[in-house]
């Protein structure tokens, strides 16, 4: 069972894939974004000079879809101003510059007994640290644990699949702690007061899927959670598809997972609920994998919410060879940076620096017909032609070819032989429609 | 659609080490350049240029065949018919102060597709003439490599066709020794020297048409002509490509070779070529089934072979794996390409049997080449979570 379309891309997941995870120094200074997640941005609620804690609240959640912001380090508030950041060119930062002691968060003589725990004790714990997609969405996952009662839930979709070229923090985060992941999905079954969870991976990550397996055996739950090797290609991960792939059951046009009874978790959300839920973690820290062919010693490392790439990259040894891209996230739907200052955030599941010889730099070529980009598509469109009206401004042809229904996973771009950016193509007929309605 | 960025350099990584020449003054000047763009950020790799080519080389054994059988002659129709498609599309691209982009392969291909497409004995600039119209009228006119609503080389194969008719269907290669037809026509028996020439001179195809005639009027069985076409050695003949035909439509078994290759490099797939090579088969067997020969039943070994005949004989290998396979003037989707394939097919065998020519290949595909922008129109793929019935 698979989705169609779809495409292969180079994995390139070698480069780190065997690399176990080791902590990034504690950066100096933190500059922390509000705007780290879908909705509106958090109120800071610290001011210039105070001294705060390690995990303390510094922005206020403001309004339902929001989320909170802690510091990552202990230390003294210096500045709150505008500095870039991966989704605007310059965003509201608290900066905090380290001193002082840290507190001992996650020491698991610290973990409390969530069995006992209220649903909506456990919400609560899930919205207090601040938690959001970590897949790169970002959306609150307190928001998503709680579906309108119009919409019964009765499925949890793990997605494990990471089919983002390059980046391997989940697959090491599954091989490294399958008894953790297990954990916060039942502590999420709990909240969404379901028994069936699946647990979506890949086929190429072998370790990840046998750890997660034995795991379950070892716990008896066999019958609650259960394990799915997915065929490798790109977007296996994508909501839509995955449900596909595990239910083959389709989400509405343009409607969410929710519509069709399914919650979809990313792993390393999952390992956040977890730390929230059981030592009342807040999110300032997460893994990441930093790595590109460039990179000197590429890695899955753990950083604090807040750490500029220049910080990291000074970290662990620096690059051997100038960058011309720096992407927050992976190759095929990372944003492209602008600046080396720009901090990690929630949502940053990786870090690639890719060299001259590897980003595409040559103009893009009138549209040859060859339909690649037809079979690709994983949502069905048919791609050339939203682009050839978007470049000949034919607006009015747009709404024919449904360019909401894009996923806007680039795997067109990706096939096109004339190297026509479809997918931006798709991108701006969305925002023209919009704008124009 | 790629912004370029300047930003002032501090990128954690020792400078002097991997450039010697900066000093330490120099490096905090020196300014990086980060390119930002939408993503995805990574590329497929082929490119328009790596897939003409790749077609190219993929109608090199079929090329080197044709050249081996016909002589020098041909390898001069095929020089020239590239070089001027070539030429015509630089010299255009030059004037039009166009972005010259004869390095992609296209203009060659087009001349490479066109040469295979006329008759050896054809004079050299013929060739050169319908390249030009291939590449000037046909492709540059139309907007350029992608914009061609007709296949090029077919349109230029048209236009000869109307323009040197004569050239276009007699110039078949003249076997000095034995080749098929001739020891298969000598063993019928008495012939008149004309009525000899007239039916192994011609293109199999050619000789199916016009040697019931010629064989009623010397009230010879037509048997014997089926006889013929059924024997061992007329098929091992289609498939190496020792008999008369254009350039390159010889050796079915090269160009099966080519689009081995083509396929296996993904770069056509099966749905064009499988339907109209299948479409002619089944039309071939029903239609001999039907039509009073001796010898036809209804699907029995004889309409099995006439079908197989058809489908190796002509240009319909050619044709259909490197022809109408073009991306520019076929349909985008995999069930428009199934349309057009059954669509090429069925016109292919109506031309072949009850047309003006005895060969239809190229006028099927130029016909559903016209159709493509409907087909698409009512072929779009089911978006994804909307329901099977819109």
């Amino acid at each position: 069972m698979s989705f169609r379309g779809g495409i292969h891309p180079p994995e390139m997941k070698d480069l780190t894939k065997d690399k176990e995870f080791s902590n990034l120094p504690v950066p100096h200074t933190c500059y922390i974004p509000m705007q780290q997640h879908i909705g509106k941005p958090a109120k800071p609620v610290v001011e210039v000079g105070d001294t705060i804690l390690e995990g303390q609240l510094i922005g206020a959640t403001d309004g339902f879809i929001s989320s909170n912001v802690h510091s990552s380090v202990p230390g003294k508030v210096i500045e709150i101003g505008t500095y870039p950041t991966v989704y605007t060119p310059l965003g509201q930062c608290v900066v905090i510059e380290a001193e002082g002691s840290f507190s001992n968060y996650a020491l698991p003589e610290k973990a409390e007994n969530w069995d006992t725990l209220e649903k909506d004790e456990l919400l609560n714990r899930i919205r207090e640290a601040g938690i959001v997609g970590l897949g790169g969405a970002a959306f609150p996952t307190s928001v998503k644990l709680t579906p309108p009662g119009t919409k019964p839930i009765d499925t949890l979709i793990l997605n494990g699949s990471e089919c983002e070229p390059y980046i391997t923090v989940d697959d090491m985060l599954m091989k490294t702690f399958p008894r953790h992941i297990l954990e916060g999905v039942l502590i999420t079954l709990k909240i969404l007061e379901i028994d069936k969870a699946y647990i979506g991976i890949e086929k190429n990550k072998p370790g990840a899927i046998a750890a997660l397996k034995q795991e379950i055996t070892a716990l008896n739950l066999n019958s609650t959670i259960e394990v799915k090797a997915l065929k490798t290609k790109y977007p296996q991960g994508a909501e839509k598809q995955l449900i596909k792939s595990i239910m083959n059951k389709e989400v509405p046009s343009r409607g969410l997972p929710m519509d069709i009874g399914a919650v979809i978790q990313n792993v390393s959300t999952i390992y956040a609920i977890r730390e929230a839920v059981l030592y009342r973690k807040p999110l300032f820290d997460r893994y990441i994998t930093v790595t590109g062919s460039i990179v000197k010693n590429p890695g899955n490392y753990k950083v604090r919410i807040g750490t500029r790439i220049s910080d990291i990259l000074a970290d662990i040894g620096g690059l051997t060879e100038d960058p011309a891209k720096i992407i927050m996230g992976g190759p095929m739907c990372g944003t492209s940076i602008d600046s080396i200052d720009v901090p990690i955030v929630k949502g940053t599941n990786g870090v690639l620096f890719l060299s001259a010889k590897e980003v595409n730099m040559e103009p893009y070529k009138p549209c040859i017909r060859c339909g690649r980009c037809v079979a690709a598509c994983p949502a069905g469109l048919i791609p050339c032609e939203l682009g050839n009206a978007v470049e000949m401004d034919r607006f009015d042809l747009v709404k024919e070819f449904q360019p909401f229904d894009c996923i806007m996973c680039g795997s067109c771009s990706f096939v096109c032989p004339s190297r026509r950016p479809l997918s931006h193509f798709i991108k701006v007929a969305q925002q023209v429609s919009r704008s124009r309605k | 659609m790629t912004f370029i960025y300047i930003f002032p350099g501090s990128i954690g990584m020792d400078k002097e080490k991997t450039n010697p020449d900066i000093t330490k003054e120099e490096k905090s000047a020196e300014d990086i350049a980060l390119i930002l763009s939408n993503p995805p950020h990574i590329k497929g790799g082929q490119t328009i240029k790596s897939i003409m080519w790749l077609v190219v080389l993929a109608l090199v054994p079929a090329t080197v065949n044709s050249i081996l059988i016909y002589g020098l002659k041909a390898a001069i129709v095929i020089l020239t018919a590239v070089i001027s498609a070539v030429l015509a599309e630089l010299v255009y691209q030059l004037i039009m102060k166009k972005p010259i982009a004869v390095g992609d392969g296209s203009a060659a291909l087009t001349g490479l597709l066109l040469a295979m497409n006329i008759p050896p004995d054809a004079p050299f600039w013929v060739a050169g003439i319908g390249s030009i119209f291939s590449v000037i009228i046909v492709k540059q006119l139309f907007g350029g490599l992608g914009y061609n609503i007709f296949n090029p080389a077919l349109a230029g194969r048209a236009f000869l066709m109307a323009s040197w008719p004569v050239y276009m269907t007699t110039k078949w290669h003249r076997f000095t020794d034995t080749n098929v037809l001739s020891e298969g026509v000598a063993n019928i028996g008495r012939i008149p020297q004309n009525a000899f020439d007239a039916i192994t001179s011609a293109t199999p195809l050619g000789a199916l048409r016009e040697a019931p005639k010629i064989l009623s009027d010397l009230s010879a069985s037509p048997q014997s002509l089926y006889d013929l076409i059924f024997s061992p050695h007329m098929y091992k003949t289609l498939l190496w490509g020792n008999i008369g035909g254009c350039i390159g439509e010889t050796s079915a078994l090269l160009l099966l070779l080519g689009a081995l290759f083509l396929f296996y490099k993904r770069i056509i797939t099966w749905h064009i070529p499988l339907s109209f090579i299948g479409t002619v088969a089944a039309f071939m067997l029903f239609y001999y089934s039907v039509k009073d020969v001796p010898g036809s039943n209804f699907i029995n070994y004889f309409t099995l072979k006439m079908s197989l005949f058809h489908v190796l004989s002509g240009g319909i290998i050619l044709g259909a794996f490197f022809m109408a396979t073009d991306m520019v003037t076929s349909p985008v989707t995999h069930r428009g390409m199934i349309i057009f394939g059954i669509g090429c097919g069925l016109i292919t065998s109506v031309i072949r049997i009850w047309g003006g020519y005895p060969e239809g290949v190229s006028y099927s595909i130029l016909l559903m080449n016209a159709v493509v922008p409907l087909i698409d129109r009512y072929t779009k793929p089911r978006v994804f979570g909307t329901s099977l019935i819109d």
